[in-house]
């Protein structure tokens, strides 16, 4: 157990120093000051370096071993992109610096919605969302407003049943009403039933391609037709965008509205939950409604455009995350065109691979060919008292991270597998052995995956306790 | 440069374990004809070293107020940054990791997020702190859907000396809620016109944004405004400037019911404006009203403290359309850096980066105020930003000011017209030096020319 920093705090110490003031200190004279020191500790700085030492030994990384948490793309970060972006011509702007100050960011935002345009096929992007939830906010804002300015009250979205929880709630802060459609025994849109569900009332549809099983919908075309027959735009996660590049163009299949994650796609890194980027891309009958300031280009020279009678405003306070637009636009240029088409057939056929020496030793409900990521399920081992949740605390003890559990919620004990592109076939070949391993200890020695982990930092941890009682907050009185 | 390992060996016995001669047998899910025609039509791929070149040559082209003598404020700040900060974020344990849904191999991240919620809540004065928020500004919008959502309707007033980059943002996320939006407009002094507020109070009223300090960097009268907005039954939402805490009532200190604001001026550089930290905290009734994660404190089989994410069953992948907000990833690395940031400065450290930031704006201050050919409309009761007015249009100022490397401040002409063309909103920061000022001084005295 480490300390926290408030029980390492010592009255009188410094882990920092501004300079001193060159000017006089006068009094504060201001009304309603406050009444006590807040309580911050007080460190010196080679023990908080070690304090944060100690901390990071404590965590898992990409930097140390395969991450295959489906539907989060957990590929390498690459070196250089980090240190581009640490560049102080980056990290020092002022959003309100005039344009002439920013030519170089504004050039690097420009160059990089052209490329995701040219990548997806849409026909232009706002890049001010900050993650991908926001992406989907800023996307159904925009579907809002398109219909707002046709007139059309139409208040339903449909999403299949292995959506992610964020496109029902990005839908719901919109006010516009979810509905949920039913895959079928193939985890795929049934065009039948949708043609059904689509009336004059629905907005869109929301579907995630591949989806959340990994799964490609075959009849997305057919899918499309339906929605745009009745009015209804169809707007797409882009989640799972790693399974399409240079493969699919999201565009040409009619998508309307779309966001990617850079934070998955493009290479950048998680940062523990954040920060990420979701940009999205439109159809050209939606571009009046993005987001505003756009960045335009004119000879050669950029400037900031704040002209949209129809945009829906801002969804960000200045351009979104900047600092990882440079990440992921160093790993467009590193890659190109033909680069990027092998990260997706690389993330496919690893995939693939793994799925094939994983379908004997746990249940594969949707067979076939999968996309960048496939479902499995624990549910065979159920016999024996071992749960999906059992099988990754085992996967810890072996220095693993575990897959994504429990999601989508249509599987029974999903195990929910991406073992990204740039993950080699010896590691690959590791995982596999270790999975396929404690499918056998289930059997075996149930009782060695229902006491995992015994290795790490700390063991199951009791979340009820934390429901019932939250403690959130360090108490004051420790110093 | 790829970054693939797998060779064409590897890829050929791949193929084989699958049961397959070509790659593109595993695409027969995708008809042909929706397939990309051709190889995407982009730069050609770039070596390690064709890619630092490239950027160095785009970073080249800006210039950036870090280098510069920067009075640019209005929510982001220029601010000594200490290499702590650096270094711990630049760690992979930390910048590699994922949402801490492993909890027993991400004790690291969860930590460092329960001192920051902790920090927060002493900064703030508040009892709860979430995980972080994207920024200050979706913060501050979420904090009014969510005030909203606990008085079950009724309009929010918005004070009209506020960041109009938070007001278009409060906007965009209300209009698409359908939430009423009444603007307080500010009395003479610059500050909230408390009995325009009053009789706005006579109408069901959600809840009141009180922005501290606000746009125009002025302190606004925090318990007199939390008791007359308590004592209609309304809500308050702070929207604070965390490093003015240091100094000034803490939100908690005045009762307000959420607090949320921009956390860059914590230790994060000002990267044209993102990545942000937005931070929210509230008391402890409103917790399960609450958008984002919360890291709370447990014990393991054996008894050991640890770390998890809990009330989980408020957010979207349990509640789906059901839950407080859509937010899923949020700022974390933003948020280690404040946690970093906060507990470097320590106690002293914090105050001091407060108090100069004051005695440095109100040195510049008291020089204008002694400087023939300019205004200062609002008197001296600002943290660290204040109000200028110059008799011409603040654009040729700027100009001057940027040929010796100053930027003069941000200019308030097109956002708040009633303030004239030659207004301009200058921030001094801990950062700045008397020379600095000094110069600042003799540009507006227009004897910059001859420096």
């Amino acid at each position: 157990m480490t300390a926290t920093v408030f029980e390492k705090s010592k009255p009188g110490r410094r882990g920092y120093r501004i300079p001193e003031a060159d000017c006089a200190k006068g009094k504060i004279d201001l009304a309603g000051l406050r009444s006590a020191p807040p309580g911050l500790p007080e460190m010196g700085e080679q023990d908080i370096v070690r304090h944060y030492v100690e901390l990071a030994a404590k965590n898992y990384h990409v930097d140390k071993g395969i991450y295959p948490l489906g539907s989060c793309t957990m590929k390498y970060n690459p070196l250089v992109n980090e240190e581009v972006a640490r560049l102080e011509g980056f990290t020092g702007l002022h959003p309100a610096q005039n344009e002439a100050d920013c030519q170089g960011a504004l050039e690097l935002m420009w160059r990089l919605e052209r490329a995701l345009a040219e990548i997806t096929g849409m026909e232009a992007f706002t890049l001010q969302p900050a993650a991908g939830a926001h992406g989907e906010l800023t996307g159904i804002m925009i579907a809002r407003a398109y219909f707002l300015d046709r007139g059309e009250k139409r208040r339903i979205v449909l999403i299949p049943d292995s959506a992610h929880g964020t496109n029902p709630a990005s839908v719901a802060i919109c006010g516009f009403t979810p509905k949920t459609i039913q895959s079928n025994e193939r985890g795929l849109i049934d065009p039948a039933l949708l043609n059904r569900e689509m009336t004059a009332e629905t907005a869109c549809l929301m579907l995630t391609l591949p989806n959340t099983l990994g799964l490609f919908e075959r009849e997305i075309a057919e899918i499309v037709r339906i929605a745009h027959a009745k009015g209804a735009l169809v707007y797409m996660d882009g989640a799972n965008m790693n399974a399409l590049l240079g493969i699919v163009r999201p565009g040409d299949i009619g998508i309307d509205i779309m966001h990617i994650n850079l934070h998955k796609t493009f290479s950048t890194p998680h940062g523990g939950g954040g920060p990420g980027s979701g940009p999205v891309g439109v159809a050209k009958h939606l571009v009046d409604f993005l987001p505003v300031p756009r960045v335009t280009e004119r000879k050669g020279a950029f400037a900031l455009s704040t002209d949209g009678p129809k945009s829906i405003g801002r969804v960000h306070p200045y351009h979104g995350n900047f600092n990882v637009f440079v990440k992921a636009y160093a790993f467009i240029r590193s890659l190109g065109g033909p680069g990027l088409r092998e990260v997706s057939e690389n993330a496919i056929l690893n995939a693939n691979y793994l799925m094939a020496r994983l379908k004997n030793s746990y249940d594969l409900k949707y067979p076939g060919p999968c996309m960048h990521e496939f479902v499995l399920s624990a549910r065979n081992l159920k016999k024996y008292g071992i749960r999906a949740t059992d099988v990754v605390k085992r996967l810890l003890d072996y220095g693993i991270h575990a897959p994504t559990v429990y999601f989508p919620l249509i599987v029974e004990e999903a195990l929910m597998i991406e073992p990204v592109e740039t993950e080699s076939k010896e590691t690959i070949d590791r995982f596999a052995e270790v999975m396929e391993k404690i499918a056998g200890e289930a059997e075996t020695n149930p009782a060695m995956l229902h006491e995992a982990p015994v290795t790490t930092p700390v063991r199951r941890l009791d979340e009820a306790v934390a429901a019932r009682c939250p403690d959130l907050c360090c108490p004051g009185d420790l110093e | 440069m790829s970054y693939i390992q797998n060779t064409d060996a590897d890829r050929k016995e791949m193929r084989e374990r699958i049961g397959i001669s070509s790659f593109d047998e595993i695409l027969e899910p995708i008809p042909e004809r929706l397939r990309c025609a051709g190889a995407l039509r982009l730069d050609e791929p770039l070596a390690e070293a064709g890619v630092a070149a490239l950027f160095g040559e785009l970073a080249g082209k800006n210039r950036p107020a870090s280098r510069a003598a920067s009075f640019l404020g209005g929510g982001i700040y220029d601010r000594h940054i200490p290499a702590l900060v650096r270094y711990v974020t630049s760690r992979s344990e930390f910048y590699t990791s994922y949402t801490p849904y492993q909890a027993e191999v991400s004790q690291g991240t969860l930590q460092a997020i329960y001192e920051y919620q902790s920090l927060i809540c002493r900064v703030t004065g508040m009892d709860v702190s979430n995980a972080s928020m994207y920024d200050g500004a979706t913060a501050l919008a979420e904090a009014a859907l969510m005030a909203n959502a606990i008085a079950k309707g009724g309009k929010v007033l918005v004070p009209r000396a506020l960041s109009p980059a938070y007001r278009a943002v409060l906007d965009c996320y209300t209009a698409a809620r359908g939430i009423a939006l009444e603007e307080i407009p500010y009395a003479k002094n610059g500050t909230l016109d408390l009995d325009r507020l009053s009789s706005a109070l006579k109408e069901k009223t959600a809840a009141v944004i009180l922005a501290q300090p606000n746009y125009f960097g002025l302190v606004e009268p925090s318990h007199e405004l939390a008791a007359l907005v308590h004592g209609a039954g309304s809500l308050l939402v702070a929207c604070v400037d965390p490093v003015s805490c240091a100094l000034l009532a803490p939100p908690g200190e005045y009762g307000a019911d959420i607090a949320v604001g921009e956390g860059q001026s914590l230790g994060l550089p000002q990267s044209y404006g993102g990545p942000l930290l937005g931070f929210m905290a509230v008391k402890t009734e409103h917790v399960r009203r609450m958008p984002g994660r919360l890291i709370s404190g447990t014990t393991d089989l054996d008894g050991k403290r640890g770390y998890v994410m809990t009330l989980q069953t408020r957010e979207q992948h349990i509640r789906r359309e059901k839950a407080t907000s859509n937010i899923c990833s949020n700022e974390a690395l933003c948020a280690l850096s404040a946690a970093v940031y906060l507990t470097a400065l320590g106690e002293q450290g914090f105050r001091e980066v407060a108090a100069q930031s004051y005695a440095k704006s109100h040195a510049l201050y008291s020089m204008l105020a002694a400087t023939k050919g300019c205004a200062l409309p609002f008197g001296a009761g600002f943290f660290q930003e204040f109000v200028l007015q110059l008799p011409t249009d603040a654009a040729g100022f700027l100009k001057d000011a940027a040929s010796k490397g100053v930027l003069g401040g941000i200019p308030l002409g097109a956002a708040f017209p009633e303030l004239g063309r030659g207004a301009l909103l200058v921030a001094v920061t801990e950062k700045r030096t008397k020379e600095e000022i000094e110069l600042y001084r003799d540009l507006v005295a227009g004897k910059g020319a001859g420096r």
